[in-house]
């Protein structure tokens, strides 16, 4: 818990579309196989963050770093587009919309981005698929298209087809909330592997009991900053702050 | 009606036609060149490519083809731009369609989900790879066929050239008019002839369309 040099590092974090702020100078840190998901109400810039770490949402202000890199530097345009995309590779992102690609294979989906970024072909591709759905269970749907597929099983093939980048990092942007609720739980599972595994994940989620079952610190958020942040069990139990008590009392009442 | 006459004359018109043919084809081709290049400079992420892409399509689409093929034939000259009749239908013809086409392409392009596009780029793939492998493949299914209506106003458009004298079916069927006397009996073998070229165009465009839909 003592390591000095963070993982992940978030420094002074500022997000503004025209004059509404989004991100009001955010700092955190993340250690290398922490689990950590983001709570909070809808608007409170929970997505804006994650997409801030790897620059699909840029920041107006702030850092981002990762393993000792500067994510978001300021290079020209197109030596930044070759650092964006070198980092990216390092990590993997899971939306809410899973957004396979539908004109490819489950096969493809997952083996597209290493064939054309790391150059590998034929039998090591298709070893590398079948490893990777294995993993989350879809071996069996290797041959399908997305169109095939339900929705637990589109979100298990976006994860397989991220980690096939072999990312250092996972960031999941709601990965289960646009599920029907008896698909969530074969997602939550896939998701529940890679913390035995030690990913370094970040997890954004309305789903309170696989917050608290899955990660090691819950960070609520509201209005652009970070209100409170600690172990699940504080945070759900006994947080310090009015507004969590208030999220967490509406969101407990409005989900039974 | 004149059916007899129309027999006998009717294999004149096959030549016409088949210049008609070579207008439609070659126009198409330029066409799609001159669409493919607009839309690339619609989406450009350069502003000065964008305007001038926007100026295209809408100098283009904005006045009728007869004066843009008569600016170039009668008005070339004047500026140094010297082409036969077929040259001058040719570029005329297929410069216009090519700004419709930019619009058709454009926006199969921009109908493919930004989702897909953020998926792509997360993975680490350049902007150029994500158009490559992402878009691009999806966007050419879907365009196969908005392409197909310009192809069929296009091949309609040819006849808009006999006013340049070229001598393709429209205007051939002016000139036997002038000797036969009979515009019902010519204008109609020129009519079913488009009808069998536009018929045989259409199933090549559902041809394509279906094949790429199927896989
Ligand atoms: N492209 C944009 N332009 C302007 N405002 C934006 C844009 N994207 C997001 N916002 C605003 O930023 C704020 C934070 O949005 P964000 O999507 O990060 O919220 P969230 O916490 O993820 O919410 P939810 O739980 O609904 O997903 C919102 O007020 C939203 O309206
Ligand atoms: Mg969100």
């Amino acid at each position: 818990m003592t390591d000095p040099k963070p993982f992940v590092e978030i420094r002074h974090a500022q997000k503004s579309y025209g004059s509404l702020e989004v991100l009001k100078d955010i700092s955190l840190t993340v250690q290398r196989g922490e689990i950590v998901a983001i709570i909070g109400p809808s608007g409170s810039g929970k997505s804006t963050l994650l997409r801030a770490i790897n620059d699909l949402d840029p920041l107006t202000g702030g850092e981002i770093i990762l393993d000792g890199v500067q994510v978001n530097k300021t290079l020209p345009h197109r030596q930044y587009e070759k650092h964006i995309n070198g980092m990216r590779q390092q990590i993997g992102m899971v939306f809410q919309h899973f957004n396979l690609f539908p004109h490819l294979s489950v096969r493809d989906n997952v083996t597209m981005a290493p064939k054309l970024l790391k150059g590998i072909s034929g039998k090591e591709a298709d070893k590398l698929a079948e490893e990777q759905l294995t993993h989350v269970g879809m071996l069996e749907r290797i041959d399908y298209y997305p169109s095939q597929l339900s929705g637990g099983q589109k979100q298990r093939v976006a994860i397989a087809r991220a980690l096939a980048m072999e990312p250092k990092l996972m960031l999941f942007d709601e990965a289960t909330s646009a599920l029907d609720p008896e698909l969530v739980e074969e997602v939550n599972l896939v998701m529940k592997k890679l913390a035995e595994e030690h990913m370094t994940m970040i997890i954004v989620t309305h789903e309170m009991d696989f917050a608290a079952s899955v990660c090691d610190r819950v960070l609520f958020m509201d209005q652009g900053v970070v209100v409170e942040e600690g172990p699940p069990g504080k945070i759900f139990k006994n947080p310090d702050m009015d507004r969590t008590k208030e999220f967490l009392r509406k969101h407990l009442a409005g989900s039974k | 009606m004149d059916i007899d006459l129309m027999l006998r004359v009717y294999p004149y018109f096959l030549e016409a036609a088949w210049v008609t043919i070579q207008l439609s084809v070659l126009t198409i081709i330029l066409g799609l060149i001159c669409g493919m290049l607009g839309a690339a400079g619609r989406l450009s992420r350069f502003a000065l490519l964008r305007f001038l892409a926007a100026a295209y399509v809408s100098f283009f689409r904005g006045t009728p083809a007869l004066i843009q093929i008569f600016l170039l034939y009668f008005g070339g000259p004047q500026v140094g731009i010297q082409l036969d009749a077929f040259e001058a239908g040719v570029i005329g013809l297929g410069v216009n369609i090519g700004a419709y086409m930019t619009e058709t392409m454009r926006g199969a392009i921009i109908s493919i989900d930004k989702g897909q596009i953020e998926a792509a780029r997360t993975l680490g793939l350049s902007r150029f790879e994500t158009f490559r492998k992402v878009t691009l493949p999806q966007a050419l299914r879907l365009m196969i066929r908005p392409l197909g209506v310009n192809i069929n106003a296009q091949i309609k458009g040819t006849a808009l050239v006999a006013a340049i004298s070229v001598v393709e079916l429209t205007y051939t069927a002016q000139r036997y008019i002038g000797s036969t006397y009979k515009p019902f009996e010519m204008f109609l073998i020129a009519g079913i002839l488009y009808l069998i070229i536009i018929t045989a165009s259409g199933k090549v465009i559902s041809y394509l369309d279906r094949r790429v839909r199927l896989q």
